[in-house]
């Protein structure tokens, strides 16, 4: 197959094999994820929540990130993002399974709670939006230090409903700091829609901070990526920060435990999946002839080869003991 | 096996006791804390509840026998592992406070003269033996029970490894409870002293049951406590031994009265004490005793021993029994030492706090029970001493001076005494000292 | 040895852990320009410059939670909340995200944050700059509280807690501020986090305090002393979470009689968490009950003097409960 550069990736300054780690990652995502519910619903795994709609605004955002260099405060449907930055199925799987080997928490939080110490992705919480000031304060430290780290920060749209997101946003304003807030706008907060939750738009909320305000196609992984780079590179340039509202839809219940025929139509979410960013971003490839049957099988096959590796270790890999619940409540030294 | 149980040490300075009487036999089977004998010291008269609950095997002392403290008494074979299977209960204690309180002109008081309540209290024990356990009966414990019984967690630790009866340990902490400082002291001088000698074996005599009264429907049988029982002993034994003799004046203390009205408020203040007549009454009764001292003296079977120290017992009605005192050297404190002291004993005695030592050593008795509005009563004499005296009501009453009708605060004051020891004769002379010197109060005069 | 208040003190050691490591800084409202309402960080900011020393907005959960971003990125933050009593919108950061950073992420992620708060009833201080917030915070494991009363342990004890790889409350009680003074070593020292101290050795009662109340207690310890030849061993927790049991049970069984006395309200507080720790585990040492001393369950002392005093348990009291206890 010929490697050409594409207009749109030349827009994103992105070359061909770029664009196909994208729509592997967007894959990988969307495979685990759909792979986590068949074990859920078997009975193997306790819980999930889900990335799926997601995926082009988290690989998008993420694959200009310098992975261990800047931080990542990610939320609980960041699973397009710590698979970007590094994490692999199998870290996925030994999380969702609660092993010993689970690289986010060893078995201690549920499943979408990311850590990783080496790829800067701080852990996550499952109280709404206390990762902002957290992200701001580790804005502060890079720009104190006078180095060019830059924060990731996401969240869902019901996040900025709460005071530390507004807090956050006015700090990083008032000092300039090299944080990017990346709202992930699925338009849903479990039941509840959007327009009761958001008075006017999320990304116009920017201004009243002194900070530039984006709102983008969320199902749209180059116009994602093109808005996060501009981001991140303004907020290495010292220019502060950037609010990113992406707008998408959430494909699957809000978790495993979430029955989302009681608050909204089939209709609507088949509408949705039209418009699914995995399923755009692969008809763009084939139009630009970067994907066609023979490589997509191949690439599909590679994921599902990894995604089955990754289940049969994860379910063969030792529980943690009981008494390492007793273990690590204090940092020594 | 059988574990001996021993004399135990019913106050700071006693070293032996006598067995008075023993409450079980041979062969008996005893609760824990159920009385085994009764136990006369010098201080006091006690029983003596068991430390543990088993079988007597043996009585190793016979009644009427004195043995130092720690001496083997008894041999029981002890229950099961000899854990404490049911701690001594006992109905919660009452509230000392009279239903009748006492007036503000004399503690309250008691004599033979009014009955005294008896309601089988495990109270009254604290104040004679110090530590009692329950009967076995009923009822949730007290905290105050608890205290003198089980003390604390390390008193009780400290006890088992010891084995000590915490029981026998004299308690100065709240109550009465055995301190951790208490058993230590008491656990270190027992290391001290030499092991006791075994006492002499003798078969122990059983008094016949006494002759019992018939008991109708709807009666109330009350076992005797222990205080109840040792007034009840020394009163017999008083009045079976002692002739007794009586004789009474009455005393104009009009001055008395308004001197006290003149100074109670600023007294109070001053000294923090409430100045009843009491302290007046003993003081003079001193003066008298000064005088006449046959009055302060023991029938000693072919003489009579003169005392020199004053001691004053005064009596304090606690409801339920009586309990006597004693004001040592009172003829070296002035008015406001003998309202202090008098204040302090009284307290003590209504919170059921005396020591063995302080209800001993009296050598004559001051009794009012004026207090509780008494105008005549027939005090008995407070065996060994030689004579007691009780102070009445004051009461106005039309009183003949210089021919005429006068209102007059008047008292009446008696003696009971030995006649053995001396006649009423001295007896007179000594009350109409005590008389004149309470007349010769007036609402001017000093208070020394 | 130069004599410094409690203030003082703590200013000092935070100045020296500044000018020794570089990642250390402070931030909190007032507590730049103005040197702190308290004037805790006098002249900071002229030494160390606005980004070191920085006035935030007056947004609690925005103080905490900037400190924690901070601390996981290469710096030992100093958040101050400027009164205990507006720490309850940080209580998210502080208890679900700090105190749980290292144990959610399997030891991965650390907190090395210090919060400085200022507590305890002062005269004027009324509901909302008065309360003693303890207790909220001592059922927070991986969280440190510490509070310690006098200056030298003071500057001592905020040093550890700065070089401190977790989270640590930091509470002052600020009628001590100035009211306190002692000789302060000059040279570099800590004090260890975790270690109570025992100011006073006694075989009569034991008395567990902090605060206000541990200082009223020691006069009364004197006096007792003194007057009636009561000795009493008075214990100082410093550290009031994770508690150091060993020391507090060391006394207790010694003296087999604990007064545990505090500010704080009685129901639910650290005293009771003490006298529940003596309970269980110096049973068999015990010579009398375990009794608390404490504020009544009433919100918060008052602004006007009478109802404070009433709030705040005083010489008389303390006096009163250590007799009691003694002559148990």
């Amino acid at each position: 197959m010929a490697i050409k550069e594409t207009r749109a990736g030349r827009e994103a300054h992105l070359g061909d094999d770029d664009l196909l780690k994208i729509y592997r990652y967007m894959l990988l995502a969307r495979r685990v994820d759909e792979r986590s519910w068949v074990l859920n619903r078997q009975g193997r795994a306790a819980f999930v929540v889900s990335c799926q709609g997601h995926e082009a605004i988290q690989v998008g955002a993420a694959y200009s990130l310098r992975p261990g260099y800047d931080y990542v405060y990610p939320y609980y449907r960041d699973l397009g993002i710590t698979l970007t930055l590094g994490q692999t199925a199998r870290d996925q799987f030994l999380s969702l399974l609660a092993r010993r080997e689970d690289p986010n928490s060893a078995g201690r939080q549920m499943p979408g709670h990311y850590s990783s110490r080496e790829l800067n992705i701080v852990t996550a919480s499952a109280p709404v939006g206390v990762q902002y000031p957290q992200a701001a304060g580790t804005a502060l430290a890079f720009k104190m230090r006078g180095e060019d780290g830059v924060v990731l920060t996401c969240g869902g749209e019901a996040s900025t409903s709460g005071g530390d997101w507004h807090e956050a946003m006015n700090f990083a304003g008032i000092h300039g700091l090299p944080v990017i807030f990346l709202i992930e706008n699925n338009s849903y907060a479990i039941s509840v829609p959007e327009k009761m939750q958001i008075a006017g738009s999320i990304a116009g909320r920017a201004a009243g901070y002194g900070i530039p305000g984006v709102e983008v196609d969320g199902n749209d992984v180059l116009a994602v990526y093109k808005a996060a780079k501009e981001a991140f590179e303004r907020a290495r340039g010292g220019d502060g920060p950037t609010l990113i509202e992406a707008k998408t839809y959430r494909l699957t219940a809000h978790s495993s435990d979430d029955d989302d025929r009681r608050y909204r139509e089939r209709e609507e979410i088949e509408e949705w999946r039209q418009r699914d960013p995995l399923v755009r971003f692969e008809r763009y490839l084939e139009e630009v002839e970067l994907l066609d049957e023979e490589n997509k099988e191949e690439i599909e096959a590679g994921i599902k080869a990894e995604v089955d590796e990754a289940v049969e270790y994860a379910e063969s890999a030792p529980q943690a003991s009981p008494e390492e619940a007793l273990d690590l409540v204090y940092a020594e030294g | 096996m059988a574990t001996p149980v021993t004399m135990p040490r019913l106050g700071e300075s006693v070293t032996e006791g006598t067995i008075a009487r023993w409450l079980k036999a041979e062969g008996d089977e005893i609760e824990k804390d159920e009385p085994l004998c009764e136990v006369d010291t010098d201080k006091v008269n006690a029983e003596l509840p068991s430390p543990y609950a088993g079988r007597i095997e043996k009585l190793l002392i016979s009644e009427g026998t004195t043995v130092d403290v720690g001496t083997r008494i008894a041999l029981v074979t002890v229950a099961g592992a000899g854990e404490d299977v049911d701690p001594g209960r006992e109905a919660p204690p009452r509230e000392d406070a009279a239903a009748e309180a006492p007036t503000e002109e004399f503690p309250a008081a008691g004599t033979e003269a009014q009955p005294v309540a008896d309601e089988a209290n495990g109270e009254n024990q604290r104040v004679v033996a110090r530590a009692r356990g329950g009967d076995g009966r009923g009822e949730i414990e007290s905290a105050e029970t608890l205290r003198l019984t089980r003390s604390s967690p390390v008193v009780r630790r400290l006890a088992g490894e010891h084995g000590v009866e915490i029981a026998e340990v004299p308690g100065t902490g709240i109550g009465g409870r055995v301190t951790k400082k208490d058993i230590e002291s008491y656990i270190e001088e027992r290391e001290a002293a030499p092991a006791a000698a075994e006492a002499p074996e003798a078969p122990p005599e059983r008094e016949a049951p006494p002759e019992r009264v018939e008991v109708y429907e709807g009666d109330r049988v009350v076992e005797l406590t222990s205080i109840r029982r040792a007034i009840a002993d020394r009163m017999s034994a008083s009045k079976r031994e002692v002739p007794h003799a009586w004789t009474m004046v009455e005393v104009d203390v009009t001055g008395l009265v308004s001197l006290r009205e003149r100074v109670k408020n600023e007294f109070v203040e001053r000294e923090g004490v409430r100045l009843t007549y009491l302290p007046f009454i003993v003081r003079v009764v001193v003066e008298g005793l000064k005088e006449y001292p046959v009055l302060n003296s023991v029938w000693d079977g072919d003489r009579i021993v003169v005392r020199k120290r004053i001691n004053i017992g005064v009596a304090v009605d606690l409801e339920d029994a009586l309990i006597v005192p004693v004001i040592p050297d009172a003829d070296e404190l002035n008015l406001l030492g003998l309202a202090r002291r008098i204040d302090e004993v009284v307290e003590k005695a209504r919170s059921r706090q005396l020591s063995p030592d302080e209800v001993a050593g009296g050598t004559f008795t001051v009794n009012n029970p004026g207090a509780l509005g008494s105008v005549v009563s027939v005090p008995i004499i407070n065996h060994p001493q030689a004579a007691i005296l009780s102070a009445e009501a004051i009461v106005k009453r039309p009183v003949i001076m210089n021919d005429a009708i006068a209102i007059r605060s008047m008292m009446n004051l008696e003696v009971s005494f030995d006649h053995r020891v001396t006649d009423g004769g001295v007896v007179l002379r000594f009350l109409n000292a005590v008389k004149g010197r309470l007349e010769g109060y007036g609402p001017e005069s000093e208070l020394g | 040895m130069t004599t410094k208040s409690l203030l003082q003190a703590i200013g000092e050691g935070l100045a020296e852990e500044m000018r020794s490591d570089e990642s250390v800084m402070v931030l909190g409202e007032d507590v730049g320009r103005a040197g702190g309402v308290f004037r805790v960080t006098e002249g900071l900011q002229k030494e160390f410059g606005p980004e070191r020393v920085m006035d935030t907005p007056l947004a609690e959960s925005l103080i905490v939670g900037a400190a924690i971003g901070l601390s996981v990125n290469g710096m030992r933050p100093v958040a101050e909340i400027q009164f205990a009593d507006f720490i309850p919108p940080a209580f998210d950061q502080i208890v679900n995200e700090a105190a749980r950073f290292y144990y959610r992420s399997n030891g991965a992620w650390s907190c090395p944050l210090t919060i400085r708060v200022p507590y305890g009833a002062v005269h004027g201080g009324a509901l909302y700059h008065s309360q003693s917030v303890e207790a909220w915070f001592c059922n927070t494991p991986g969280l440190k509280v510490v509070a310690p009363t006098y200056p030298a342990d003071a500057k001592g004890m905020l040093k550890s807690a700065i070089r401190d790889p977790n989270p640590v409350l930091f509470l002052e009680h600020k009628r001590t501020y100035r009211l306190i003074k002692e000789d302060v070593p000059e040279e570099d020292y800590a004090v260890p986090l975790g270690e109570a101290r025992v100011h006073r050795e006694g075989d009569d009662i034991t008395v567990v305090a902090y605060g206000l109340v541990l200082h009223t207690a020691l006069e009364v310890a004197e006096k007792l002393s003194g007057e009636q030849g009561i000795e009493v061993e008075v214990v100082e927790p410093r550290t009031l979470y994770p508690l150091d049991k060993e020391t507090i049970l060391r006394s207790a069984k010694k003296t087999g009689k604990v007064l545990i006395a505090s500010e704080a309200n009685l129901t639910g507080s650290v005293s009771g968490e003490i006298a529940a720790v003596v309970a269980a585990e110096a049973f068999e040492w015990l010579d009398g009950p375990v009794m608390r001393l404490g504020a009544p369950d009433v919100p918060a002392a008052a602004f006007a003097k009478p109802m404070l005093d009433f709030f705040v348990p005083g010489e008389m009291e303390i006096e009163a409960a250590m007799l009691e206890l003694a002559r148990y």
